[in-house]
């Protein structure tokens, strides 16, 4: 199918080009980075720029990097570059098991981390993980950059903090203190392509802490801080998951659409809070499925 | 809209041409250069049949500018010599008839070629995630996977 919608095409090489495109375009530019969401706009006319900055000759937006308990993850990181890096496996195992439900391999090569954010469906499988890891999203413009925390990051389905001037250029998780686990549950029929029409992303302490978040279980994706303190300081147990499945209700609000009704979402958010829980705690200690297996519903 | 000069590598040859920032890189492929092994399916990728190598890794060539192919390596199914699994997954999915009507074929062919280039021993949970993403509606996947397995089995 073809595009019709008519735009500009740049590449620039150093980041003042591309900041000041974006300066001049503002709303009308958009960012190219794996495209694959970009190209479905573009040829279903949802997205309509004037310019197309492709920001894949910017080597400062590219690299991985650990300094300290911070993580750095520059905007061109794709999911790919995070399940064949071994830093994400070994220390943030829930990044790397979320990014493997993303699509499929020949989409996972292209789309990038950051990408996922500023898309910011519901659905983002991504994001339950950068909310347990306490990401915080690297911006900037020719005004300066900003810091903004993942969780003010979202302002509803599709829509983030991004100013128009702006571009992302990464993201910083923080490596947790404690030695942690965990786990992250999918709700999708098949796999490859299909969205998440619910998920449940758990990491678990060593000290009886745990965190907790959802996506498209609400308008967005989300922490959800009433399960985190039922939860924390207590061992996990039977009755334990009980009382978190009744709590999460309180925290979700999961729409009807073709793929599932409301009730049907409800129902597996409990499903989905104690599978996570038990496996994250069973991971704790070196038991529970391998990392990446066992982890759709 | 400014065309823009690109040039890239294309099963080995390279191919120099003038596209619009709004070309994508699929069309460009069967349209302009006459290679037909992927497929137009979704368009939007979530099939998987315009599969295409690029810089060695799979990509969804419906979801690809051909502007942003300046200076990239493509192997398509067509230059399938240069891969050192692409002839042998033929072969074998020819001999365990892992294909009926062929138009998924060749994108399952190169994302299983990309699998095995990584992991010349996958289990049969890795080639069915690794394949996930490429839709076959006519053998079941069965034949697809055993192709792949029995191909993975014999000496590279």
């Amino acid at each position: 199918m073809p595009i019709t919608t008519e735009f500009e095409y740049m590449r620039p090489k150093d980041m003042d080009a591309a900041l000041h495109a974006f300066s001049l375009y503002g709303e009308k530019a958009k960012a190219l980075a794996g495209g694959t969401d970009l190209l479905v706009h573009l040829k279903e006319n949802l997205s309509l720029p004037e310019m197309v900055v492709d920001i894949k000759a910017l080597d400062e937006l590219g690299g991985m990097a650990l300094k300290g308990d911070a993580l750095r993850i520059g905007a061109l990181v794709t999911f790919s570059d995070l399940i064949d890096s071994l830093l994400i496996k070994r220390k943030f195992p829930l990044l790397w098991e979320a990014a493997l439900t993303v699509a499929s391999v020949g989409v996972r090569n292209r789309a990038t981390l950051a990408g996922n954010i500023c898309s910011a469906v519901p659905s983002a499988d991504s994001v339950p993980a950068l909310a347990l890891y306490d990401a915080v999203v690297l911006t900037l413009s020719l005004k300066g950059g900003r810091r903004v925390l993942i969780s003010e990051w979202f302002t509803g389905p599709r829509k983030t903090a991004l100013r128009p001037e702006e571009i992302v250029t990464a993201l910083e998780l923080k490596l947790p203190e404690k030695k942690h686990a965990g786990c992250y549950m999918k709700l999708s029929r098949y796999e490859g392509e299909d969205l998440a029409q619910g998920g449940i992303a758990a990491l678990a302490f060593s000290d009886n802490t745990y965190r907790v978040a959802a996506c498209a279980l609400g308008p967005k994706p989300a922490r959800c801080p009433k399960t985190e303190a039922a939860l924390n300081g207590n061992k996990l147990s039977e009755k334990l998951i009980l009382k978190a499945k009744g709590i999460i209700l309180e925290e979700v609000s999961p729409i009807a659409d073709i793929r599932s009704s409301r009730e049907y979402r409800l129902h597996m958010t409990q499903i989905m809070l104690g599978r996570a829980l038990e496996i994250a705690v069973a991971r704790l200690s070196g038991k529970g499925p391998k990392y990446g297996t066992e982890n759709s519903c | 809209m400014k065309p823009h000069n690109i040039q890239f590598e294309l099963n080995g040859g390279k191919v120099a041409l003038i596209v619009e920032p709004g070309d994508v890189l699929l069309d460009m492929l069967r349209g302009k250069l006459g290679i037909k092994s992927p497929k137009v399916g979704c368009d939007r990728g979530d099939c998987g049949a315009c599969t295409i190598l690029m810089n060695d890794k799979t990509v969804r060539s419906c979801l690809v500018l051909a502007v942003e192919a300046d200076g990239a390596e493509i192997v398509t199914l067509e230059g399938a010599n240069s891969r050192k699994w692409t002839r042998k997954l033929q072969k074998k999915f020819h001999e365990k008839n892992a294909f009926q009507c062929g138009f998924c074929a060749p994108g399952v062919i190169l994302s299983a070629t990309e699998l095995l280039e990584k992991n010349s021993k996958p289990t049969v949970y890795e080639i069915k995630k690794a394949i996930a993403g490429n839709l076959c509606r006519c053998t079941g996947y069965e034949p697809i996977v055993e192709a792949i397995a029995e191909t993975a089995k014999e000496k590279c």
